[in-house]
């Protein structure tokens, strides 16, 4: 089995997201940076198929040259081999990414052999344009199926298993190669060791430098929100709260008076 | 007929879903504001099809286009991408606007990769021109994009609960084209192969009214008991934050944030929460937030409605005894 994972390096915002005095990009200067919650499990998910099944696992990421340490990160927990297909830091918009994506698994398939099957996060934790994992699979000629929280192997398929629009569980067979993007809570992704660490930081990066191209969405520039940030009105302390909560809840509507 | 404005539009029951009604929302502003008609594709089974058109007259849609195939069901995502780019493709809108639900971007997302054309997913304001000039949400909504769509084309999707749903008009009724669409046994292969209900009688986390959050100031997973008792005499439901869903305290499908539920009850109650971003997404859009926390400084008080300071575990008993104290009054 051979199993291809992509990622994206998003900046870790905490409380509060601060952008550029120009607003074409969030302040990073005190952040560090990781991948989303949604490709931390899929970088989980990939290395536990290949400890089950046997085979190699890759993770490839779009991104600069530091993003390096999001594939090392993968590779410290398990992941054999990393691409990085290097930009010059510019937004490359869901069809851009994908095309190059593409491009990448194409020329390493004819050379290794066919991924079994690639993941994705069900959207990228910045952007979130949920489409570049459909994207690859349509012009790979591949099954897809998004939000998937379980992945059972069978015979030359997968279960892929996600929550129903409606509640509830839907199940899709997926037969092999195929594309799936998955959601957090698939799995619950492991630490790195500290000799992952050290053998990931060893290994050897497969870099190339696809050329930025234009895709139909151009950013002008990024706002926050306009929130109404208001103090909260303190209603009580401590557990003497109690009446002055239900009184709350009886004007909201939710309890009878 | 070209250039109209085409919303995509899927059902819960007889009713077109929450997210459809947005779609709808934001597609017929669309329509008035470059003066083109307001159409709309029916995702439905082909029995269901028929009646669930003719009620799109409330929503303003001039044209309903039910999809006519004996095999394709709401079970085919690839079918119904198939389907829908092949409407796309004969009626050449100026735009296509669907709901911007897990699988409303799922299905936007494979339309567009068939035909080549961009998407922009989660967008709140559609401004017409020869490009469109979008404003979308990123971070889940915690930052704003203003950006350009520049195709043919353009397929956007609209961000859950940003958008104030049109009120129903009486009486009209929409003109009802019913379209023949051919599918290949690729566009039929991928499809929905089992379903197990959801667990019942228990609330569920994204309709409760009410929901009870838990964060890193619950402690531990027995430490939920108090959110559970209060849940239960308010009918409401329990979540939680990443913490608590990385931590084990909460299984994954109770987290509300970001990467897992939105909720939009009547009122969240938020105990022991912080307030990270990556969580407030999820619960911003509740009428009423309620912080009970002991750090006065903590980030969800500059979100939160009314807050109660102090040691959740002594706060949260107290307001289910008081409830039950009035109960057992009127009684």
């Amino acid at each position: 089995m051979r199993v291809l994972v992509c990622v994206k390096r998003v900046p870790a915002t905490g409380g509060r997201i601060l952008l550029t005095a120009d607003g074409s990009d969030i302040d990073v200067r005190h952040l560090g940076f990781t991948v989303s919650p949604h490709e931390e499990c899929a970088v989980e998910e990939a290395v536990r198929i290949i400890e089950a099944g046997g085979g190699a696992s890759t993770v490839l990421t779009l991104g600069p040259a530091a993003a390096e340490e999001q594939l090392r990160d993968a590779m410290a927990i398990g992941i054999d081999q990393a691409v990085l297909l290097e930009t010059d830091g510019r937004d490359w918009d869901p069809v851009a990414a994908a095309s190059a994506i593409v491009e990448s698994i194409r020329a390493h398939e004819a050379t290794d052999g066919p991924y079994d099957l690639i993941l994705f996060g069900n959207e990228s934790a910045d952007s979130g344009g949920f489409q570049v994992g459909i994207r690859v699979a349509r012009a790979l000629d591949r099954p897809c199926v998004t939000g998937v929280k379980s992945l059972l192997p069978g015979d030359g398929r997968f279960i892929a298993r996600r929550e129903a629009a409606a509640g509830g569980w839907e199940s899709f067979e997926l037969p092999l190669p195929a594309v799936v993007s998955v959601k957090e809570g698939i799995n619950l992704p492991r630490y790195p060791s500290i000799p992952g660490r050290l053998r990931a930081k060893k290994k050897e990066i497969d870099r190339s430098t696809p050329a930025w191209q234009p895709g139909g969405l151009e950013k002008i520039v990024l706002r926050l929100p306009r929130e109404e940030l208001t103090a909260a009105e303190v209603i009580g302390r401590g557990p003497d709260a109690g009446p002055a909560v239900v009184d709350l809840l009886v004007r909201i509507g939710v309890v009878d008076g | 007929m070209s250039g109209g404005v085409l919303a995509i539009v899927s059902f819960a029951g007889a009713a077109p879903d929450r997210g459809s009604l947005e779609a709808l929302a934001l597609a017929r502003r669309l329509a008035a504001d470059s003066g083109a008609d307001l159409e709309a594709v029916v995702v439905a089974d082909a029995s269901s099809g028929r009646a669930a058109a003719a009620l799109l007259g409330s929503s303003r849609v001039a044209t309903a286009i039910i999809v006519q195939h004996d095999r394709l069901t709401v079970d085919h995502p690839d079918g119904w991408a198939a389907a829908i780019g092949q409407v796309v493709k004969a009626r050449t809108p100026a735009a296509v606007v669907g709901a911007g639900t897990e699988r409303g971007n799922d299905l936007l997302a494979r339309v567009a990769a068939d035909l080549g054309l961009p998407m922009a997913a989660n967008c709140v304001v559609i401004e017409p021109g020869d490009r469109y000039r979008l404003t979308r949400q990123r971070w889940a909504g915690s930052l704003l994009e203003d950006c350009w769509l520049d195709a043919p084309i353009r397929l956007m999707t609209v961000a859950p609960n940003t958008v104030a749903v049109d009120e129903a008009i009486a009486g009209a009724t929409p003109t009802v084209e019913v379209v023949d669409v051919v599918l290949t046994e690729r566009d039929l292969a991928l499809h929905v192969a089992s379903r197990e209900a959801p667990e019942r009688g228990k609330v569920s986390l994204a309709d409760a009214k009410v929901v009870i959050g838990g964060g890193r100031g619950v402690g531990s997973t027995e430490g939920f008991g108090d959110l559970e008792e209060l849940a239960g005499l308010l009918g409401g439901a329990v979540g939680g934050s990443r913490v608590v869903t990385s931590a084990g305290w909460r299984p994954h499908a109770d987290q509300i944030g970001q990467t897992g539920l939105r909720i939009a009850p009547d009122i969240y109650i938020a105990c022991g929460i912080s307030g990270a971003i990556q969580h407030i997404v999820g619960c911003k859009a509740a009428k009423h937030i309620l912080a009970i926390n002991s750090d006065p400084e903590a980030p969800i008080m500059s979100v939160a409605d009314y807050a109660v300071i102090g040691d959740l575990h002594a706060i949260v008993p107290a307001i289910s005894a008081e409830i039950r104290r009035r109960a057992a009054a009127r009684a």
